[in-house]
């Protein structure tokens, strides 16, 4: 079937207000999250409407292709901090990633351990509910607290509780120099207690990642050329007892790399993403026997590729955190379920919210709840 | 101010109500003598006052959890008060209801340096927070004006900022997770030492909620490690757009100032005569704050100094000293006591994209005329948080009505302008019926159907941020 391409946010409103059957929301449909359902798609709804470098604020309808939206950015030295990741190396899906495929699924690579996720970078949301009525929340200010933050509910919401039409970012200044420090490690705990000790000290970590395969803990420092200098030669001098310490070169790719799971690119099985206290993720993943391991985040973020079916949140048993299924066939994703089954409690605020926001039951059926 | 009528059904049911609520907390939490209720009254936006019905000062979540419990089954009100700071009414009671307090829930539950959380009680206060933490260098970052006395629970029913937040976030950036009765008692953990939710972002809808969805009782915070040091740098202006224009600048620059604070002419003569910080008497003042190593503050700094010669500054001053960066800030934070010395004042707390700052400014002078109240402005100038403080006379009768009138003007302007009726201060009552100049009736609708499901039957701090027009049919229905 052709997907819908509604041209304009009123267009969306009444073509949602007329459906009888549940619909996928697709952006630019590279995030995999295809289902038996017709599709909406939203990439007509484009164009960056407000931009204001000194005010460090961005506004673009929900269509508009991340590219087009970080190439305006880089124009005046500027970007999206929270370095959202690019799927499709991943999923091996095709298309052009959309801002607000980004926000609804609340997207965020290794700069999260420090300047924030996605939903804290967003200032407001419009969007169309499953009563097809527009909704604002929110705004293009920084400091906003009138009434609910249901721009927060809506990032992330993967959209569950409507279509977004446009969002409202918070952008930053691209730092002017990076620096990757590599420390050599041995195994899972060293690299943690090597990422944790970087972390917690005063020179602004903005990358924190261990590959396993490499034997690396990798750490990123931005900013002004001299400031990453002294940083760098302050954390080699902490970092040394840990294991030999080189610079590495290609900064951008390297991160981009960790950002987009690279090594697990083209490798059989399925890939998993836990959610982990950091000094957790050495233990907390070694119960997962998996082929392939990544951290990220300082390990509070763990990339784990196991074979195909796995139920890898009975292998965990019981942790403090959460696991995802980001790559499997849609059987395995169907029998364990993308996202980790919620507590009853929880699971009673969150229907009853979906039924309030589509009481019809349109809108990405089964993906989160 | 409107409030709803109270229910003569439950002032009736006090003392049944008293003894049931004796059976799951120890006499001397329970506060019900008119004279002792009194003190509950209301919390620093004292112009309102109405001592409530009761007031209850649990200790564990449990007693929280009973005290809800109860009330959910007597349909009683509750309105949650974490230290009573709030400037918008957020803990105003009604006649009729049960305020319970969190304060005596003050302990540090859970440090942890290398997972960089603490995990608190939420009537702990803002600055015993970092207190807790500082004996490693590390801090909490949000940091509102009245730190010293205001809550963590408060902080999050209202997603308080502070002067800090250009570089650090609110409250909703540091909380990582919470420990949340229901109003029908029910405990529900939400989030914790990890990041990111696993499902739909209910702690972001949390924040900022008012008290209105549940009473959190414990909540993990993210901690920072403190820069190596930080610096401000002070300059001063005879043009308000050009101040505006400089901080712009700076921001393109690719600088991230920690702060940028902005004064006008009133607040700058009023701080001076109050805290001889050696300002300079002109129409804007900024204060510019960068942190890091000596050498990296230097930098940055001089990068800032370039970037204001540029727009003929009357006044640029580094600090070159500890004892000069905190006389520099010291005039900045007594603004609001310097302000209370001049006359009774109202503090406002409208938001603005940072280009429209010159307009609003200049709109507000112009009110000030019309409404014959003056108005000092005094803001956090790289998110457009504005505070502006109309002085008036509370003895004087209808100049309070009057102020009122010129703050709703304000807002109004803020809101038109691209902005929000309150950066970090919250709708409370004192901006309820403003809402509808901000959002329309399927906005509002889609907020108030996040309280139909966590408090289906409307009785937590159900009075406040939805004007009472717009939410009496749920919580009519409710009743």
């Amino acid at each position: 079937m052709k997907p819908m391409r509604p041209e304009t946010e009123a267009d969306l409103a009444k073509l949602v207000a007329g459906l009888e059957n549940p619909v996928r929301i697709v952006g630019g449909g590279t995030r995999g999250i295809a289902g038996p359902y017709a599709e909406i798609e939203t990439g007509a709804l484009r164009g960056i409407t407000l931009y204001e470098p000194g005010a460090l604020t961005l506004v673009a309808r929900a269509g508009t292709p991340l590219a087009e939206i970080t190439a305006t950015l880089e124009a005046e030295g500027q970007h999206l901090a929270f370095e959202p990741m690019d799927h499709r190396g991943l999923l091996g899906t095709q298309g052009e990633p959309t801002i607000g495929g980004v926000v609804a699924a609340n997207i965020s690579g290794p700069r999260r351990i420090q300047a924030g996720a996605c939903r804290d970078f967003l200032l407001g949301v419009r969007y169309v509910d499953g009563r097809g009525q527009v909704i604002k929340n929110g705004g293009r200010v920084m400091k906003n607290v009138t009434g609910y933050d249901l721009v927060k509910l809506m990032g992330g919401s993967w959209g569950t509780l409507g279509v977004l039409t446009e969002v409202s970012l918070k952008v930053l200044p691209k730092p002017e120099r990076v620096a990757t420090l590599s420390v050599g490690v041995r195994d899972a705990g060293t690299a943690v207690r090597v990422l944790s000790t970087a972390l917690r000290s005063p020179f602004e970590v903005t990358g924190a990642a261990y590959d396993p395969d490499a034997g690396k803990a990798l750490l990123r420092v931005e900013g002004f050329a001299g400031s990453v200098a002294y940083r760098t030669g302050r954390l080699t001098a902490e970092l040394s007892r840990f294991g030999e310490i080189t610079e590495e070169a290609g900064a951008d790719t390297l991160w981009a790399g960790i950002r987009d799971a690279h090594p697990f690119h083209g490798q059989d099985g399925d890939v998993w993403r836990l959610s982990v206290k950091p000094g957790d993720a050495a233990e907390v993943s070694a119960r997962a026997e998996a082929d392939q391991l990544l951290f990220d985040w300082g390990g509070g973020l763990v990339w784990l590729r196991v074979p195909k079916g796995t139920d890898l949140r009975a292998r965990l048993g019981v942790f403090s955190g959460h696991a995802t299924v980001v790559r499997a066939d849609a059987e395995t994703v169907a029998r364990l379920g993308r996202f980790q089954p919620e507590t009853a409690a929880v699971s009673t605020l969150t229907n009853g919210l979906r039924a309030k926001f589509d009481p019809r039951g349109l809108f990405n059926l089964g993906l989160m709840g | 101010m409107e409030m709803p009528k109270p229910s003569p059904d439950v002032l009736s049911r006090k003392s049944a109500l008293v003894a049931r609520l004796s059976r799951v907390l120890p006499e001397e939490a329970i506060i019900h003598d008119p004279a002792e209720t009194r003190a509950y009254e209301c919390d620093a936006l004292t112009a309102y006052r109405c001592p409530p019905m009761l007031a209850v000062l649990p200790s564990s979540t449990q007693q929280v959890s009973d005290v809800l419990r109860i009330c959910h089954d007597e349909n009683v009100p509750v309105v949650p008060r974490g230290a009573g700071t709030s400037l918008a009414g957020g803990a105003l009671p009604t006649a009729d209801c049960v305020i319970l307090g969190v304060a005596r829930m003050n302990e540090v539950l859970e440090i942890d340096y290398d997972n960089r959380f603490i995990r608190v009680q939420t009537g702990r206060t803002n600055l015993s927070v970092t207190g807790a933490v500082e004996e490693e260098d590390f801090f909490y970052a949000p940091d509102p004006s009245s730190q010293l006395a205001c809550a963590i629970a408060g902080n999050i029913a209202m997603n308080s900022g502070g002067a800090h937040c250009l570089k650090y976030g609110v409250t909703t950036n540091n909380l990582l997770g919470v420990t949340m009765v229901m109003m029908d008692g029910s405990v529900v953990e939400i989030g914790g030492a990890h990041l990111d939710a696993p499902g739909l972002d209910l702690l972001g809808v949390i924040c900022g909620s008012e008290g209105q969805l549940g009473v959190v009782t414990e909540a993990t915070l993210r901690i920072l490690r403190k820069p190596e040091g930080a610096r401000p740098v002070l300059m001063g202006f005879n043009d308000n757009e050009v101040a505006g224009q400089c901080v712009s600048d700076i921001i393109k620059s690719g600088i991230l100032p920690v702060a940028i604070e902005f004064m006008d002419t009133l607040c700058i003569r009023a701080c001076e005569n109050f805290a001889h910080a050696g300002y300079p008497d002109c129409h804007a003042l900024l204060i510019v704050e960068v942190e890091g190593s000596d050498a990296e503050i230097d930098y940055q700094l001089s990068k800032i100094i370039e970037i204001a010669k540029r727009h003929d500054p009357v006044e640029l001053r580094e600090s070159q000293s500890a004892e000069e960066s905190a006389k520099i800030w010291l005039g900045r934070k007594s603004a609001f006591g310097a302000m209370g010395q001049l006359n009774d004042y109202m503090c406002l707390d409208g938001t603005i994209p940072v280009s429209a700052l010159p307009t609003v400014l200049r709109r507000i002078g112009e009110l000030s005329e019309e409404f014959g109240l003056p108005v000092g402005n005094v803001f956090h100038a790289g998110d457009g948080n504005m505070h502006p403080l109309i002085l008036f006379d509370a003895n004087k009768p209808g100049d309070l009505e009057n102020c009122e009138a010129f703050g709703a003007e304000i807002l109004k302007l803020c809101v038109d302008e691209g902005g929000c009726l309150t950066g970090e201060h919250g709708v409370g009552i004192e901006k309820r019926d403003l809402m509808a100049h901000q959002y329309s009736p399927a906005d509002l609708d889609a907020q108030m159907a996040v309280k139909d499901v966590f408090d289906p039957k409307w009785l937590l701090n159900a009075a406040k941020v939805f004007p009472l027009d717009v939410s009496e049919p749920r919580r009519m229905a409710a009743e």
